[in-house]
């Protein structure tokens, strides 16, 4: 009743189609995607402060467990000051990134090392925090962030993410 | 045992009762299909995928988001009974369909950005963590029947 999908001929051509593409590396950005990335940015960063503060509150609401990093913090909800410094920080470096987005392995380094040595954050909630910086740009840009427009900002920040992660071990 | 709170049922129920299954199933399993694209790899037989616009569209992806929105509207019909409900639906996954169950969240995330795109500043932190919890019972009932 289930064909074997990989025997159809549609799949073979799409697969065909697939194969083409030049081979960047694992999931790397490609001149598309950064130019993709670049244009959408400079829509979206005259909003940063609300962009982040709004993704850090969602985190730490949506997220609990991302609470955990933030217990020195004497006020943890939406629109507080510590959460909207953070949300500050945030955007301010992911602007930096994406000045460096030919390089972010190098460009991070430090940030990286920060991450790695002093804050220790696992690395699975660069994930978490993405997805949340994701669902703000969608509602306060809901014209702009297509469908080319998400898969070229999640490939940047998961690139993002895998660069600071770098120092890890 | 899921334990709702009365503002996570009444969220739950109004923003099922307020997006278009069309719309919103379209535009979420396509955007599925996009920014993740080896989910491509269960819909050999969908046709064209090959870019963006392809898949924007087509209309088997269309029709197969529709189906998507009204498997969901059972979960939210008996919010007490997800595990029950999708019994079926997680065998069906697991055994005929052979998904891959991380693929359950992949969707459930674009689901959540295109319902926040959808209902705008209404989607708030607390609205958006009642549909993560709602979306996280609704993929811990499709894992169920997976062995």
């Amino acid at each position: 009743m289930f064909r074997c999908i990989y025997k159809t001929p549609l799949f073979a051509a799409n697969a065909a189609l697939n194969l083409k593409k030049k081979s960047r590396g694992k999931m790397s950005l490609s001149a598309k995607d950064k130019e993709t990335v670049k244009a959408f940015w400079a829509k979206v960063s005259g909003r940063a402060g609300d962009i982040g503060s709004d993704a850090v509150a969602r985190m730490l609401t949506v997220y609990p467990q991302t609470k955990t990093y933030f217990s020195h913090w004497k006020d943890l909800s939406p629109g507080s000051a510590p959460v909207r410094k953070h949300g500050a920080t945030v955007m301010a470096a992911v602007t930096d990134a994406v000045s460096k987005i030919d390089d972010l392995t190098g460009g991070l380094l430090s940030l990286s090392e920060l991450h790695a040595f002093t804050l220790r954050v696992d690395p699975a909630n660069f994930k978490v925090l993405s997805h949340n910086l994701l669902v703000v740009l969608s509602i306060m840009f809901p014209q702009d962030f297509t469908p080319e427009v998400h898969v070229a900002m999640d490939k940047f920040l998961a690139a993002v993410a895998l660069a600071l992660s770098e120092k890890y071990r | 045992m899921v334990v709702w709170t009365d503002f996570e049922r009444t969220t739950i129920q109004d923003i099922f009762s307020k997006i278009d299954y069309a719309v919103v199933g379209q535009a979420a399993f396509s955007r599925c299909l996009t920014v993740y694209p080896w989910t491509q790899r269960y819909f050999g037989q969908f046709g064209n995928l090959y870019n963006a616009a392809a898949i924007a569209s087509n209309p088997k992806v269309a029709a197969h988001g529709k189906v998507i929105m009204e498997a969901l509207e059972k979960a939210v019909k008996d919010m007490d009974n997800i595990k029950a409900t999708y019994a079926e639906l997680s065998a069906l996954h697991s055994e005929k369909l052979q998904v891959d169950p991380d693929n359950f969240m992949l969707l459930g995330d674009c689901l959540t950005i295109v319902v926040a795109s959808q209902l705008g500043k209404a989607f708030t932190a607390e609205v958006h963590a009642a549909f993560q919890k709602f979306l996280a019972v609704v993929v811990s009932s499709l894992r169920k029947q997976y062995y």
